[in-house]
C-alpha cells in the first residue's frame, strides 16, 4: 500500500502532499521535513530507494523517489509494493502531468494544486494503484473537466459569456498579426491608393 | 468559493492551520455544482480523517451521490469513500457500493472494488458475506476490474488456505498476460501490463508457500515469465525480481532455482545502482536457503561494502549478517563498527549490530567472552545517547542472568566486564556517553566482588571520582550512587561513602538527595546492609489478590466495577457514534436490577488479571522444568549437531579456497588498468573474502539471524526448545527409549497445558510387530488425568493382516477411515471427536489426525500406520511447535483467530540408513476451542454487565417449522458447541467459552426478518471470530 505521496522542491517547500493514512497535522509537516532531509542529502548516482524515516514507520516502509529538475517526487510505500514498479509509476505520473500541463514546471503545481490532485486520484485511490495507463488517466480527467464546463453553462451564464467572447476574439487577434494575412493584405494596400 | 477552497488546501499543505474552512468544504461538496463538488470532495479528503466529527455530515452527501445517475458524481463519491469513511457508517453505504459492482461502466466497477477493499481493511467482518462477489470481480471481462480485485486478494491470501482453489485461475491469468493476450493499451514500454504481472507473482508466491502441490501448478508459468522478461527496461527487472522472489518462496524446484540464481547474479553485478540494491536484497532472502550463492558473489559483496551509497552498504551488511557464523563473526562485526564510525550514527543500525552480536554470543559462537565485552564497549561508546534503550537493558540482563551457559563461564564473563570497566574508569572518562556510564556503574556494583583481590574501596573511589565529573547527568549520578550503596559494606568504603553522602545530601535534586541519605545509613549499619541486600528475591503477587476483599466491599457498596482503559475509551466512542439501532437493549436493562451483592463477583471480575498472573508463574515454572528436559534429552543431540556443523564448515572451507583464485580475476580485470599495486589490494580483498565467507555451508540456517530475532531474544530458550520438539519413538518400544521420549514430551506438554493444546499422542501401529499391546503412561504428580498433563505415548503395535492389505492398495482412504477407527484408543473414542482424516501418506507410512474434544482441552491425535510389509525404524514425529506455541499463546489467548495451521513432519527409516520424511499440515479452527459455558440466567446477567464492549451483527434466521429462534439457536448449538442459557419470547441468551477460560456471551433477538446478536467478551476479537463461524454455520443450514 502507498502510505503517502509527497512532492517538494529543492529547498524542501512542499508542493503537493497526499497521505493515505491518517497522521496529525503536525506529524505530516514533520514527515515532509524529515523526508526532505533524508532525500536531499543523497547524491545523484545512488539508488532511488531508502528506508523511511522514523515518523512514517521506520524500516518497514520505503521511500522511493525521483528527482526532476527542481522537484522531488517521493512515494512512501510499505513492503507490499514493488520498488521498481513504483519507480515507474512515478515516471508515469510525471509524464501524465507533462501532457496535461504541456511542459509541466513547478509553477503549474503551485497554481493548479486541485488539478494535480485530480490526476493523482485517478492513478492512486485509497493507497492502491488504480490505473497505470497514461492515456486512460488523461481520458478520465478530461471527461471530468468537460462535464464541469457543461455544467458551468447552467450555473454561470455570465462567466460563460465572458469566456465565449474571449474565445471568439482570441483566434482573431492572432490572425491579424499572422504573417500570412499580412502578406496577402500588404500587396493590396498600394493598389487602393 | 472554489478558488478560496483551493487556496485553503494550499495553506494546509504548507502547514498553516485552516480548520475554519473544513465546514465550508463539506458544504461545498453538499450543495455545489459538479465543479464545486469536485473541489469540495477533494478538500474534504485532504482535510479530514476517519475519526473527525464533521465527517458524519458528509455521509448523506455520499449516499446521494452514489445514487446519482451522473457517472462522474458516482466516481467522485467512490473516490472519497475509499480515502476516508467512518467505520461505523459502513453498513449504511455497503449495499450501494455492492450494487455498483454490476454497473455497466468499467471505471465504476473498478472503483467500487477498491472501495470494498478499503472496507475490508478497516472492518473485515462487515464484508465477509460478499467474498463471492470478489470472485466475480476477478472474473470480470474488463482487465482493469480484475486488476483492482487483485488488491483484495493480495490482502485476503495472507491467510492462504481458503484460496488454494484459485491458484489455477491466477496461473491462467498470468499465462495470458505474459502471452500478450491483453489489449495493446495495457502495454507499458512493450511489456504487457507489468504492474498486473507483479501483483500476480506476489499472489502466487503467497499461495505456493510450503505447499508442494500448489507450487507444481505454477512452475511452468514462472519459467515462462522468467523467459519472456528480457533485460531491457526497468519494469522488466521489476517483474524478474518478483519472479525470483516467488521462486524462492514456493516449494523449491531445482531447475527454476538455478535460473533464479543466475538472475540474481545479473542483478548484483549490474552497473545500475537500483538493480544492485535489489540484487543484494534478493541475496539476503536467498542466503537463508542456500548460502553457497553468497559464495559465488563474494567479491561483489566485498566491493559493495566500500560503495559510496550508504543504503547499498547497509543492505550488504544485512547479507553478511545472514551468513555470520562462528568463524567469521569477528570480521563481520569489525566491518560493522567501521561502518558505524565512518558513515553516520543511525540508531537502528546499532540495534541491528547488537542483535547480531547477541545470539552469536549466547550460542557461544563468539571467539571468547573478552571479545564480546570489548565489542560491546565499542558499541556503547560509539552509540552514545542515540542508542536504543533496549540495548543496555538487554546487555545488563545478559550479564545478570547469563545465557544458559556454564556457571563458570558466566562468572568469567562478568570478571572480564569488571576488569575492562575498571581500566576504562582509570583512564579519561569525560568522553564516555551517559548510558555507558550507567551500564558500567551497575555492573561494578553487582559484580565487582567476583574479582579476587579487588578492594571495594578502590571501586568506590573510582565511582566517587566519576560522581564528581561535571558532565555526568543526575540520572547517571543516581545509578552511581546505588552502585556505591551496594559496595558500601567494606571497611574502607564506609568512610568514603560518608564523605560522598554528606556532599550530596544537600543536593537540589531530590532523588539524589534521597539516595545519598540511603547510602549514608547503609554504610553505617552493616547489619541493615546485609539484610537489605538479601531481600532481592521478593515474591510479588501480581494478581493483587490481597485486594479482593477490598474490591468486593467497595462493589457491594455500589461502586462501579473496574474497566480497563481501552474499554472505557471504547464506551466513550460508542456513545459518541451515531446509533443505527433502536435504543434500548431490553435484556441488560432488566438484568441490571439484580444487585451485585455476591461476594464472588469481584473475583470473577478480576479473573482475567489473576489468570494472566498465574500463567506467568506457570510459564516460569515450566521453563525451568523444560530446561532439565532439554539438557537430558537434547544435550547429546545438540552436541552432535554442533560437531556436524564444524565438520561441514571445514568442508566448505576447503571448497572455498580453490574457488577463490577464480573470482578475483573477474573483479581484478577492471581495476588492473588503474592500479599498479593491484595485487596487494586484491590479496587483501581475497583475505577479507576468505575470512568473511568461511564456514558457509548448508548447515548455516542455524546461524541465521536478522531483524526478526530482536523480539525473540528474551524467549530464546523457549523457542529453541520448541523448534526442536521432536521425539524419537523407537518402534520396538524398548523401555529405555520410551522413558526418554515420554519424559521429553511430558516436559514439553507441561507448557502446552497452559496453551490449551494439550495432548500429543503417538500411536504407532506396525504390521510386523506381533507383541502384545503395550502402553506407557507418564503422569505428573499433581494432576489426575494421564491424558491431559502427561505426554502420553501410546505405542500400540497390532497386526491384523487384513488391514495391511488394505493399506497397500492405492487410494485406500475410504478403508483407512474404518480400520483406523477400530484402532482408536478406547479412552479417546468415548470423547466426541472429529472424523479421522488422512493428512499425508507415502508408500510405507500413512498419517492421519483427528481432533477430540475434551471438556477442558483439545486433543490432537496423530495416528501413524505402517502400510508396508517391512518394519520401520527410527520413527520420529516432529511438530512445528514453535508455530503452535506462538499462535496458541498469542492468538487464542490474546487475540483469537478463526483458524491456525499446524505443521509437522514424520521421519523414519524404512531401509536402514535411509531416512525419509513425510510432511503434513492440518488446520485447527476456532470452533475446536469453543466449549459450552454452563450458566444460570442470573450468572449470565452478572457476567454480561461485567463486560462492557458490544459487537453487534445481524444473522440469518433459519426458517422452518416451529420457532425460528429456537431452530436457529439449536443449529448454532449443534455446530459450535454453545450453551443456550435461556429463551424468553423473541429473545435468547447463549454462552460459550474459549479454552481455557475466556467467556463469550451472546444475546440474540429477532429483529425484523433477521436475528440481531450482541456479543460480549473480555477478549476483543473473540466476538468477531465467533460471528464469522455463526454466519458460516447459518449459511450452510
Amino acid at each position: 500500500m502507498i502510505k503517502a505521496i509527497l512532492i517538494f522542491n529543492n529547498h524542501g517547500k512542499p508542493r503537493l502532499s497526499k497521505f493515505y493514512e491518517h497522521y496529525s497535522e503536525d506529524t505530516e509537516q514533520q514527515i515532509i521535513r524529515e523526508t526532505f532531509h533524508l532525500v536531499s542529502k543523497r547524491d545523484e548516482n545512488v539508488c532511488n530507494f531508502l528506508e523511511g524515516g522514523m515518523l512514517i514507520g521506520g524500516s518497514d516502509n520505503k521511500l522511493i523517489y525521483r528527482h526532476y529538475a527542481t522537484l522531488y517526487f517521493v512515494f512512501c510505500v510499505d513492503s507490499s509494493e514493488s520498488e521498481l514498479g513504483i519507480l515507474d509509476l512515478i515516471q508515469v505520473f510525471v509524464e501524465t502531468l507533462d501532457k496535461c500541463f504541456e511542459n509541466v514546471c513547478e509553477l503549474d503545481l503551485i497554481f493548479h494544486v486541485d488539478k494535480v490532485h485530480h490526476i493523482l486520484s485517478e492513478m492512486v485511490m485509497g493507497g492502491m494503484v488504480l490505473e497505470t495507463n497514461m492515456n486512460e488517466i488523461i481520458t478520465h480527467v478530461d471527461a471530468q473537466n468537460k462535464m464541469e464546463k457543461s455544467e458551468a453553462g447552467i450555473a454561470g451564464a455570465p462567466a460563460r459569456a465572458v469566456s465565449a467572447v474571449k474565445n471568439m476574439n482570441l483566434p482573431e487577434i492572432p490572425k491579424n498579426i499572422n504573417i500570412g494575412d499580412i502578406s496577402i493584405k500588404v500587396p493590396n494596400l498600394p493598389s487602393f491608393k | 468559493m472554489k478558488e478560496i477552497m483551493v487556496r485553503a488546501i494550499y495553506c494546509e499543505m504548507l502547514g498553516y492551520e485552516a480548520s475554519f474552512s473544513y465546514i465550508h468544504a463539506i458544504k461545498l461538496a453538499q450543495q455545489g455544482s459538479a465543479i464545486e463538488k469536485r473541489v469540495g470532495y477533494l478538500a474534504v479528503s485532504l482535510f479530514l480523517n476517519e475519526s473527525h466529527d464533521l465527517l458524519l455530515l458528509l455521509v448523506n452527501t455520499v449516499l446521494k451521490d452514489l445514487q446519482s445517475t451522473n457517472l462522474i458524481e458516482v466516481c467522485m463519491a467512490l473516490t472519497v469513500v475509499s480515502q476516508l469513511f467512518p467505520k461505523d457508517m459502513i453498513p449504511a453505504i455497503l449495499p450501494l457500493v455492492e450494487e455498483k459492482l454490476t454497473n455497466p461502466k468499467e471505471i465504476i466497477r473498478r472503483k467500487a472494488v477498491l472501495a470494498l477493499h478499503k472496507f475490508y481493511l478497516i472492518a473485515p467482518n462487515q464484508v465477509q458475506h460478499i467474498h463471492s462477489k470478489f470472485r466475480k470481480a476477478l472474473c470480470d471481462k474488463d482487465p482493469g476490474v480484475m486488476t483492482a480485485s487483485l488488491h483484495i486478494y493480495l490482502q485476503l491470501i495472507k491467510n492462504p488456505d481458503s484460496y488454494k482453489d484459485l491458484t489455477g485461475s491466477f496461473v491462467a491469468i498470468l499465462r495470458q498476460v505474459v502471452g500478450g493476450k491483453l489489449p495493446v493499451d495495457f502495454n507499458y514500454h512493450n511489456v504487457p501490463a507489468p504492474w498486473l504481472q507483479i501483483q500476480l507473482l506476489r499472489i502466487l508466491s503467497l499461495l505456493g508457500k510450503d505447499d508442494q502441490s500448489t507450487s507444481e501448478l505454477m512452475y511452468e508459468v514462472l519459467d515462462e515469465s522468467l523467459r519472456r522478461a528480457e533485460m531491457n527496461h526497468n519494469i522488466t527487472y521489476a517483474i524478474l525480481y518478483e519472479c525470483v522472489k516467488a521462486i524462492y518462496t514456493i516449494y523449491p524446484k531445482s531447475e527454476l532455482l538455478e535460473k533464479a540464481a543466475k538472475c540474481i547474479g545479473n542483478f548484483v553485478v549490474s552497473p545500475k545502482i537500483n538493480l544492485k540494491y535489489l540484487g543484494l536484497k534478493a541475496l539476503t532472502y536467498v542466503v537463508q536457503q542456500d548460502a553457497s550463492l553468497a559464495l559465488q558473489h563474494q567479491m561483489t559483496i566485498i566491493e559493495c561494502l566500500d560503495h559510496s551509497d550508504s543504503i547499498i552498504k547497509r543492505e550488504t551488511l544485512e547479507v553478511l549478517f545472514r551468513i555470520t557464523n562462528v568463524k567469521n563473526v569477528a570480521v563481520i562485526v569489525e566491518k560493522m563498527l567501521d561502518f558505524l564510525k565512518n558513515v553516520f550514527m543511525e540508531p537502528d543500525i546499532l540495534f541491528l549490530l547488537y542483535v547480531g552480536c547477541f545470539p552469536l554470543l549466547s550460542d557461544t559462537y563468539s571467539p571468547n567472552n573478552e571479545w564480546f565485552i570489548q565489542t560491546m564497549n565499542v558499541v556503547f561508546s560509539l552509540g552514545g545517547e542515540l542508542m536504543h534503550p533496549d540495548i543496555p537493558n538487554n546487555f545488563l540482563r545478559l550479564l545478570a542472568q547469563g545465557f544458559g551457559s556454564e556457571e563458570e563461564e558466566q562468572q568469567q564473563l562478568r570478571v572480564f566486564a569488571v576488569d575492562s570497566y575498571l581500566t576504562l574508569l582509570e583512564s579519561d572518562t569525560a568522553h564516555l556517553p551517559q548510558r555507558f556510564l550507567q551500564v558500567i556503574s551497575w555492573a561494578l556494583g553487582e559484580f565487582s566482588y567476583l574479582k579476587d583481590g579487588l578492594e571495594p574501596c578502590k571501586v568506590t573511589k573510582l565511582l566517587a571520582k566519576l560522581l564528581d565529573e561535571r558532565n555526568v547527568t543526575s540520572e547517571s549520578r543516581s545509578w552511581i550512587l546505588s552502585a556505591m550503596a551496594k559496595l558500601s559494606a567494606g571497611p574502607g568504603a564506609a568512610a568514603l561513602a560518608l564523605q560522598v553522602s554528606e556532599r550530596y545530601s544537600s543536593s537540589l535534586d531530590t532523588v539524589l538527595r534521597q539516595q545519598a541519605l540511603e547510602l549514608l545509613h547503609l554504610s553505617q549499619d552493616p547489619e541493615l546492609h546485609a539484610r537489605f541486600f538479601h531481600l532481592w528475591h521478593v515474591q510479588v503477587d501480581s494478581s493483587l489478590s490481597f485486594l479482593d476483599s477490598f474490591v468486593s466491599e467497595a462493589l457491594s457498596q455500589g461502586a462501579a466495577p473496574y474497566k480497563a482503559p481501552h474499554q472505557r475509551q471504547e464506551e466513550l466512542r460508542q456513545e459518541k457514534a451515531l446509533s443505527l439501532e433502536p435504543y434500548s437493549i431490553s435484556l441488560p436493562v432488566s438484568l441490571s436490577s439484580c444487585s451485585i451483592t455476591d461476594r464472588q463477583s469481584p473475583t470473577l471480575l478480576s479473573m482475567s488479571s489473576s489468570l494472566s498472573g498465574n500463567s506467568n508463574e506457570l510459564k516460569a515454572g515450566s521453563s525451568t522444568l523444560k530446561l532439565e528436559g532439554v539438557k537430558r534429552v537434547w544435550g547429546k543431540e545438540g552436541y552432535l549437531h554442533q560437531q556436524d556443523a564444524v565438520e561441514e564448515a571445514a568442508q566448505v572451507e576447503e571448497a572455498a579456497t580453490p574457488a577463490l583464485p577464480l573470482s578475483p580475476q573477474q573483479g581484478g580485470a577492471e581495476s588492473q588498468q588503474t592500479h599498479g599495486d593491484l595485487t596487494v589490494v586484491e590479496q587483501e580483498k581475497q583475505k577479507l573474502a576468505s575470512s568473511l565467507f568461511v564456514g558457509l555451508g548448508s548447515q548455516n540456517s542455524t546461524f541465521l539471524m536478522g531483524k526478526s530475532d530482536s523480539t525473540s531474544q528474551q524467549f530464546r530458550r523457549k523457542t529453541r526448545a520448541a523448534d526442536s520438539t521432536s521425539s524419537g519413538v523407537s518402534e520396538r518400544s524398548s523401555s529405555s527409549s520410551h522413558s526418554s521420549c515420554s519424559d521429553f514430551l511430558h516436559n514439553n506438554l507441561l507448557e502446552d497445558s497452559q496453551n490449551s493444546l494439550n495432548t500429543q499422542k503417538i500411536g504407532v501401529s506396525n504390521g510386523t510387530h506381533e507383541g502384545p499391546v503395550t502402553q506407557s503412561f507418564q503422569t505428573t504428580s499433581k494432576e489426575t488425568s494421564p491424558f491431559l498433563d502427561a505426554g502420553m505415548v501410546l505405542v500400540q503395535p497390532c497386526s491384523p493382516q487384513t488391514e495391511l492389505r488394505d493399506f497397500v492398495q492405492p487410494g485406500s482412504s475410504g478403508i483407512t477411515q474404518t480400520s483406523l477407527r477400530s484402532q482408536f484408543p478406547p479412552e479417546l473414542s468415548q470423547l466426541p471427536h472429529s472424523d479421522i482424516s488422512l493428512l499425508s501418506s507415502d508408500h510405507s507410512l500413512s498419517l492421519s489426525a483427528c481432533r477430540a474434544y475434551r471438556d477442558d482441552a483439545l486433543l490432537f491425535v496423530i495416528i501413524l500406520s505402517n502400510c508396508s510389509q517391512s518394519s520401520t525404524n527410527g520413527l520420529s514425529v516432529q511438530l512445528d511447535c514453535k508455530h503452535i506455541f506462538e499462535t496458541f499463546s498469542t492468538l487464542i489467548q490474546v487475540e483469537p483467530h478463526t483458524q491456525v495451521t499446524v505443521a509437522g513432519s514424520v521421519s523414519y527409516r524404512a531401509v536402514p540408513g535411509h531416512t525419509q520424511t513425510l510432511q503434513f499440515t492440518d488446520k485447527l479452527f476456532l470452533t475446536d476451542f469453543i466449549r459450552p459455558l454452563t450458566l444460570s440466567t442470573e450468572e449470565y446477567g452478572k457476567l454480561w454487565l461485567s463486560f462492557s464492549q458490544d459487537v453487534r451483527q445481524n444473522l440469518k434466521l433459519i426458517q422452518g417449522e416451529g420457532d425460528p429462534l429456537r431452530a436457529t439457536l439449536s443449529a448454532l448449538k449443534e455446530q459450535l458447541q454453545l450453551h443456550i442459557v435461556d429463551i424468553i419470547g423473541s429473545e435468547g441468551i447463549v454462552a460459550c467459552r474459549l479454552l481455557p477460560d475466556s467467556p463469550c456471551l451472546l444475546h440474540c433477538r429477532i429483529h425484523g426478518g433477521s436475528l440481531a446478536v450482541w456479543l460480549r467478551s473480555p477478549l476483543l476479537s473473540l466476538p468477531d471470530c465467533l460471528l464469522y463461524y455463526c454466519q458460516k454455520t447459518l449459511e450452510e443450514c
